[in-house]
């Protein structure tokens, strides 16, 4: 198939989040993709709007917690004429079934696309223990 | 046999029996708004990418949320009024080894028009992408601003 589709829109899908937020607002969950190699788990969230400094991740318990904050749109004497999306902080939980080495996190934030590498592990390699014999 | 008419209707004829679909057409109609709970919805155009669109009195600014897209892969054209966004959002592959957990970002094309409200100058617009945000600064015609007439 040589022919692109076209992307369909799609609406933000709003979340509630766990205990009660200290400033109003919406949240949001962003898309997420996340595949897995041999050596490490990768997501890749789309997180429009959010600088580096405002977005939290956090991973304690096996639990990895996505939180971004998403700076308003400037220009306060602005009308609005047409409004077809909201703007609200993304908030994302996952509960990771892979042990992850949390030394070598990496996270890149370009264009509004977060790259958040987790490397397992190294599981132990079973070595075969010799009896010596005495 | 006898109709009895009741006295208290006397226009018991066509205009009672509309009036009577006319009530319960009203309140259909307030069950169903009852439903849509998002004011803005209506307004959804259904088209990637979505827009807000705004104005103060120089000119009308329009942006979309784009992530993953760098500022060389989307064109934007003024003509007359219409404003047109288009370009492909790619993801790229990552390589044969891997098995998706999960996958619900979309890449493709898109390509749509906006109707500006008035008339604009199609010389001096202005955009920038910033973190996945792209935002269209499209400056009014002078025929269009608001003008003062003082009165004397």
């Amino acid at each position: 198939m040589t022919e692109t589709k076209e992307i369909q829109a799609k609406e933000k899908q709003e979340v509630s989040v766990p205990g009660e937020q200290t400033k109003p607002g919406r949240v949001f969950t962003p898309a997420v993709d996340i595949f897995e190699t041999e050596k490490e788990l990768t997501l890749l969230a789309d997180l429009p709007g959010v600088k580096s400094d405002e977005l939290n991740i956090d991973l304690r318990d096996n639990v990895l917690t996505l939180t971004a904050d998403v700076t308003p749109w400037e220009g306060a004497d602005e009308e609005d004429l047409l409004i077809e999306y909201e703007i609200g902080r993304y908030f994302r939980q996952f509960t990771l079934s892979e042990v992850i080495d949390q030394d070598k996190i990496d996270a890149q934030l370009h264009d509004g696309v977060l790259r958040l590498t987790l490397p397992k592990v190294e599981k132990a390699t079973p070595r075969k223990i010799s009896v010596k014999a005495g | 046999m006898i109709f009895r008419r009741p006295f208290y209707s006397p226009n018991w004829g066509l205009a009672s029996a509309f009036e009577e679909l006319e009530r319960m057409r009203r309140q259909l109609d307030e069950m169903y708004s009852g439903l849509g709970q998002r004011p803005y919805r209506a307004l959804d155009a259904g088209v990637f990418p979505l827009i807000n669109l705004s104005e103060n009195k120089d000119s009308y600014s329009v942006r979309a949320e784009m992530p993953g897209l760098k500022a060389d892969d989307i064109s934007i054209s003024v003509t007359g009024n219409n404003l047109s966004i288009s370009g492909e959002r790619k993801i790229a592959s990552e390589g044969e080894n891997v098995r998706y957990h999960r996958r619900e970002r979309e890449a493709g094309t898109f390509n749509r028009v906006i109707a500006l409200p008035g008339d604009v100058n199609a010389d001096k617009v202005e955009a920038k992408h910033v973190d996945g945000i792209l935002t269209v600064v499209i400056p009014k015609a002078e025929t269009a601003k608001p003008k003062q007439i003082t009165v004397s």
